[in-house]
């Protein structure tokens, strides 16, 4: 890993010794370096993840396929899940957030640089941990044994009886260990964001990237630690004895599941709420317009993290709850298009009538647009109970969920890239390239995960290792697989358009977008020390005042 | 390097942030109080699911002196950061060891308690529902005892060694914050351990 985190500063370091370099990066706590960390392990974990799907994608290639073993199936699907949500997902927002807030709020730092620091690498030793299940999940003597229980890991395939070994465990220290990480990050983002703002950066001021920030960190405090308190019960099962998921002694499975969706449910939103938080900078840059509806865009924001606490057990309708129950969160669930959709409004505003610039960055910002309303619609197909029975636990669902992770947040993810790396490393991405690499992955996820929809309705279920021939299912499956390779050709188009552009691609200087957030006004990357004197804004685009000292914003607010 | 500065408003921009400890520490009550909820929640869902005995009602006795004496180690702290903040040191460490030893006199109380349930009952985190949950609930607040108290403690040291003086008044309340919060949880613990759960 920290070999190819050296290569992206080599600009200032090339001529010290390697040791020296690595050193200095391990030690590190300056939030950039420690951002930087926490993208690029995100992203050799990307490929580990990719090449776990594509496995799965090989074997469902074709009826009766022997490509990998039953168990290998089992192994890799638990792990594809588990790695993309919480070694890719997470760390890559977090890596972001990180990297961000303290330039655009016009800190010289996170609010605790050590222990931000110390998060990173809680959060990298869970990664190392649940992979190194692979050899050490039979105590190293046997075959490698990854855990097999799914992402979610239900009771009771998690007790001793079902997961003998300490395969499982691998799953659960990992997911406890990086857990704590994320909540210190959480932490030390709402204490940066409160206590560290430059003159003036009033909180109605601060960049809705900050704002929407702040919001997904209170919510990783209240529903990542559930998680955190299952899986110490789940340890308590395990090795003392105990009984929280014991049927046989009076424990329930069912209490297992709303305790993981109580986290599950929120986690989607501390995964989207990010990714909303780039559209919200990169669609009104480049549609030269201010953005539409500030406050009513905080306000949606803070309104879908209540929501979002209340809507868990539409997840698991399928285990037979009382009809008010299966109200309730069908309800609440359908009420989080409310504030979904203002936003979307909004964003559509801010183009609407603007000068729109359709660089890489912009083009999968609008694909995010397109791709996470299709996600939201048929999220509130399946929040319907009735509709959920017919198709919970097929494709269907597989299909909408990778509608939200990859439609949204993967593209947002990729907006963000093309955005913001001339400002990480001083160099522009290739255009030609970026353009490239957002058709082929645009035609790949349509043809993998827009299929996928129809072999759920047509009732294939999910987490099979093969299936029969039968009518439709044959060709659905092999358009999914295609798909699957040419989203990998995509990765792999971005992976040299990364490496390459590092050494090759244009200076971008300090402003190449012509934006009007505060990291803009430093140099490409950022001194040390982020500002040489700390700046003091009078609007909430410090950049456009400085640039249009005839016409500032702050005239008008 | 850094191109803004702006139009700098001379002496009329009032520029306060909240103290950094402060946010934080909150942040980290918000966080912690999700999972004691979780705790909580299982004991109370798990009451009288049993199939086994002992049951709540057979042997657990209230454990109210020592209950007594970790809600006033709150108001010890309490004064004890005050005295702190007006500079008064020695009355300052007098306070902080009374709040450790009372801290540490509760600790005693749910070790006794312990030993008395697992030698004298026979009631172990796997002997059935109650006790897996009620070992979890209350090891877990135990455990944030134990933290705080060696928390507590480095501070007394560091006091001993004359390295805490008004300076570090601001880092205290926030450490005295952790331990409030140490004692409403344990409120919460027993009102539902010792008083709906019976």
């Amino acid at each position: 890993m920290s070999s190819d985190a050296m290569a992206i500063p080599s600009a200032t370091t090339e001529a010290r010794p390697w040791v020296e370099v690595v050193h200095e990066w391990v030690t590190t706590v300056d939030h950039k370096r420690l951002g930087i960390l926490y993208i690029v392990y995100a992203l050799i974990f990307l490929l580990v993840g990719g090449i776990e799907a594509t496995i799965i994608r090989i074997q469902l290639i074709r009826p009766h396929n022997d490509f990998v073993s039953p168990q290998v199936f089992n192994r890799m699907f638990t792990m594809h899940g588990t790695t993309m949500i919480f070694f890719v997902a997470m760390p890559i927002l977090f890596g972001f957030a990180n990297y961000l807030v303290p330039l655009m709020i016009g800190a010289r730092d996170m609010a605790f640089p050590r222990l931000n620091a110390f998060s990173f690498w809680l959060t990298a030793l869970g990664g190392f941990l649940l992979y190194f299940s692979f050899l050490g999940g039979n105590g190293l003597y046997g075959a490698g044994n990854a855990p097999d229980v799914g992402w979610w890991a239900y009771a009771p395939l998690t007790a001793k009886a079902f997961s003998p070994g300490p395969s499982s465990d691998y799953w659960t220290i990992a997911l406890l260990v990086s857990g704590f990480g994320s909540i210190g990050t959480a932490i030390n983002l709402i204490a940066t964001i409160f206590s560290s703002r430059c003159p003036g950066m009033t909180l109605g001021r601060m960049p809705l990237f900050v704002w929407l920030n702040l919001v997904m960190s209170g919510i990783v405090l209240i529903a990542l630690t559930p998680l955190s308190a299952a899986q110490i019960m789940l340890l308590i099962d395990r090795y003392l004895g105990g009984h929280f998921f014991d049927t046989q002694a009076g424990g329930s499975a069912a209490i297992w599941m709303h305790f993981f969706w109580i986290f599950g449910h929120p986690e989607v939103y501390v995964l989207i709420i990010p990714s909303f938080a780039f559209m919200s900078e990169i669609i009104p840059v480049f549609s030269r317009k201010p953005i539409f509806g500030y406050p009513v865009m905080v306000g949606a924001t803070v309104c879908i993290a209540f929501l979002s606490m209340s809507v868990w057990a539409h997840h698991i309708f399928t285990i037979g709850m009382s009809s008010s129950a299966n109200s309730f969160f069908a309800i609440t669930s359908m009420a989080i298009g409310v504030p979904t959709g203002i936003k979307i409004f909004n964003w559509i505003g801010t183009m609407w009538g603007g000068s729109i610039q359709f660089k890489t960055a912009m083009l999968f910002s609008i694909g995010f647009l397109f791709q996470f309303l299709i996600a939201g619609l048929t999220g509130i197909m399946l929040a319907s109970a009735p509709f959920d029975w017919q198709l919970s636990l097929s494709y269907f669902v597989v299909a909408h969920f990778h509608y939200v992770i990859v439609g949204g947040i993967l593209f947002a993810v990729f907006a963000a890239f093309y955005y913001w790396y001339p400002k990480m490393t001083g160099r522009m991405l290739s255009e030609p390239l970026g353009k490239l690499h957002f058709w082929l992955f645009f035609l790949g996820f349509h043809l993998t995960f827009d299929v996928m929809h129809f072999a759920g309705i047509l009732g294939m279920p999910r987490r099979i290792y093969t299936y029969e021939p039968r009518p439709g299912w044959e060709t659905l499956n092999l358009i999914v697989t295609i798909g699957a390779f040419i989203q990998g050709v995509a990765i792999l188009v971005f992976v040299v358009n990364l490496v390459y552009s590092y050494f090759k691609g244009p200076k971008a200087g300090n402003d190449p977008w012509d934006a009007w957030t505060l990291e803009w006004s430093v140099s490409s990357p950022p001194p040390n020390y982020n500002f040489a004197s700390i700046p003091v804004v009078e609007s909430r685009r410090p950049l456009w005042d400085l640039k249009h000292p005839e016409d500032p914003d702050s005239r008008y607010e | 390097m850094s191109a803004v500065t702006g139009p700098v408003l001379e002496g009329s921009l009032e520029w306060k942030l909240p103290y950094k400890g402060k946010v934080g520490m909150a942040s980290l009550i918000i966080a912690e109080s999700a999972i004691f909820t979780i705790f909580v929640v299982a004991y109370l869902f798990y009451l009288g699911k049993s199939i086994t005995g002992p049951t709540p009602r057979e042997v657990l006795e209230t454990p109210i002196f020592f209950t007594i004496c970790l809600l006033s180690s709150s108001l010890t702290i309490h004064l004890a950061s005050k005295e702190l903040e007006n500079g008064h040191r020695k009355t300052f460490l007098i306070l902080w060891s009374i709040t450790i030893a009372l801290g540490a006199l509760f600790l005693f109380g749910t070790g006794l308690e312990w030993h008395r349930l697992i030698y004298e009952r026979g009631l172990t985190i796997s002997t059935n529902l109650f006790g897996t949950t009620y070992y979890s609930l209350v090891g877990l607040h135990a455990t944030h005892v134990t933290l705080g108290l060696v928390m507590l403690t480095l501070v007394l040291l560091f006091g001993l060694a004359d390295r805490v003086g008004m300076d570090q008044s601001a880092r205290i309340a926030t450490l005295s914050m952790y331990w409030h919060f140490v004692d409403a949880v344990w409120v919460v613990v027993f009102t539902v351990v010792y008083l709906v759960g019976r």
